[in-house]
């Protein structure tokens, strides 16, 4: 790769072994996918909770941590996905206190290192939505579609290492999505089916995510009756990620860069294109545990619920009671709003727990399963079943209306 | 021996030795692993209840969410680790991960690499050769 004085500076310890570390990091990188140089990037986001991290990445970044403050501090803003826990929540879900312990340390590491601890996968709603053109570092699979596709922004995946190393150079590596050629349609989607429900826009996202296979491919999708709301794209774009390690889609005259199909389909190519409906759609919905009778807990996380989710939910816990676990999963910036607005109350008074700044997936969802006696989970996110089939669970995929219903019938399905 | 030796487009890591464990499948060390017991732990993935632990995975893309990059040095800290992966396809994810671990991984190959190499096969990956490569030995 091609270096500045800066980089070359930073390579060779001018700024402090950390920058110097996070600068060959991406230069590792950067060798590997074909970087010739960096790209500067606005902001960083940080993936890094503590199931993933482990004692021994706590301990890499608490040794980072302990360097003088000069030397150990991000230079451009950086945010964090969420965390591992909900500390106010904790006991209801029976995280022991090792984790509660390990959440801690983490914390201080980041903030010593300049971290704002945002603690959300929905930082395109609630921090700051990316510019069109404006080069990022984000982490989190359902942060960088979004953030590529609806925002027109400019981000590969950056795990947690190299989103702290961006942080801490102000740039990242030149390749993927951050070069028009790579932002270009690698197949077209003919739709004959728009989605009306969020899991449906979800497994929607998951039929088109196996159809792509890698993280190289790019769909544009064609024929929707209507434009996609924020939320709407947002389930879409996570499971898509999820099932498919897609970076970045198109939709023709409703994203930022396919005003018409023909501006991201390579001129005089003919791409592969797949027709889906609405029985593709039924069909991976069917794939999961259907055939359950009941389930053990309900789930709304994966990505984070807006505040118009929580409000929606809120609406359809009115006046019932829930008598399995049912948790709603939120960010740090949507609960006060949710407290304010009396949605909290609501959700509550009716026998939901609202969690704050951690994600379902991401809080020890193997030790929660065995501490709860939890299995078979009903959820409205086909990014949260694709993922928990590892983790021991058989999960359910159904509408926010569905799973309601499920939690106030003692979990039985169909009711 | 040309016929048992795959060049790969990249490589990163040192050179290791052991068999190979083989599937025309994906890897996230999130969505696939049991990552205590050492196994492929989802229902799905088509080496679900094998151990993982000192083998050359051989698969066929990289898969999933961001938390591989961290999940890598996690396992190798606690030496429950794969030798190395040889994939057809790399994201970035797997990459990033692999750089932080120190961790052997090659990726892009002519052929299906999974088709290839036969489950089981003691194999060899040199990722630091002029030409990266997977060998049968």
């Amino acid at each position: 790769m091609r270096l500045t004085d800066e980089e070359a500076a930073m390579r060779a310890g001018e700024c402090g072994p950390l920058r110097r570390w996070a600068i060959e990091h991406q230069i590792k990188v950067g060798d590997y996918l074909g970087a010739a140089d960096f790209v500067p990037v606005g902001q960083a986001h940080i993936m890094a909770d503590t199931e993933s991290l482990g004692v021994a990445g706590v301990e890499w970044l608490e040794r980072w941590a302990a360097l003088p403050d000069g030397e150990r501090r991000v230079r451009i803003p950086a945010t964090t996905d969420p965390r591992g826990t909900d500390f106010a929540q904790a006991h209801r879900l029976k995280q022991q206190p090792w984790m509660l312990d390990l959440e801690r340390r983490a914390i201080a590491a980041f903030e010593a290192l300049g971290v704002l601890m945002t603690d959300t996968c929905i930082n395109y709603q609630t921090i700051m939505p990316p510019v069109r053109g404006e080069h990022m570092a984000y982490g989190d699979t359902g942060v960088v579609i979004y953030a590529n596709s609806v925002c027109g922004a400019r981000s590969n995946f950056e795990g947690g290492p190299s989103a702290l190393s961006a942080a801490l150079t102000g740039r990242t590596p030149r390749y993927g999505y951050h070069l028009d050629a790579h932002r270009q349609a690698t197949f077209v989607v003919e739709l004959s089916f728009t989605p009306r429900e969020l899991n449906d826009w979800g497994a929607l996202g998951g039929v088109v995510g196996r159809l792509a296979g890698d993280y190289w491919q790019v769909p544009a999708l064609i024929g929707l009756d209507r434009v996609p709301s924020g939320d709407e794209m947002k389930h879409f774009g996570a499971a898509l990620a999820s099932f498919g390690s897609v970076a970045l889609f198109h939709m023709a005259g409703i994203t930022p860069e396919a005003i018409r199909l023909d501006d991201v389909v390579p001129a005089g190519t003919a791409l592969p294109t797949h027709e889906i409906g609405e029985r593709d759609v039924r069909a991976l919905q069917a794939r999961y545990a259907r055939d359950i009778g009941a389930v053990d807990v309900v789930v709304f996380s994966a990505p984070q619920l807006s505040l118009l989710e929580m409000q929606a939910l809120a609406a359809l816990l009115d006046g019932r009671q829930a008598s399995i676990p049912l948790f709603a999963v939120t960010s740090p910036q949507v609960k006060p709003d949710c407290d304010r607005a009396g949605i909290t109350r609501r959700i509550e008074a009716a026998g939901g727990t609202v969690l704050s700044g951690m994600c379902f997936y991401q809080s020890y969802a193997r030790e929660l399963a065995e501490a709860n006696g939890w299995s078979r989970l009903a959820t409205n996110s086909a990014k949260l079943v694709n993922i928990l089939g590892g983790y021991g669970y058989r999960p359910v995929l159904l509408s926010m209306a569905e799973c309601v219903a499920a939690a106030c019938a003692g979990g039985r399905l169909g009711t | 021996m040309s016929a048992k030796i795959f060049y790969a487009a990249a490589g990163m890591g040192g050179k290791v030795r052991a068999r190979a464990l083989v599937a025309s499948d994906g890897f996230s060390a999130r969505y696939d692993l049991d990552r205590i017991r050492g196994i492929f732990s989802r229902p799905e993935h088509k080496l679900a209840g094998q151990s993982y632990r000192g083998r050359v995975l051989v698969l066929d893309v990289a898969k999933g969410g961001v938390a591989t990059a961290w999940m890598l040095y996690e396992m190798s800290s606690r030496d429950v680790m794969p030798a190395a992966l040889v994939l057809n396809c790399v994201n970035p994810i797997m990459v990033q991960g692999a750089a932080l671990a120190d961790f052997s991984m090659i990726s892009g190959f002519d052929v299906d690499i999974t088709q290839a190499i036969p489950n089981g096969a003691e194999v060899e990956v040199d990722p630091a050769a002029e030409r990266p490569f997977v060998r049968i030995v």
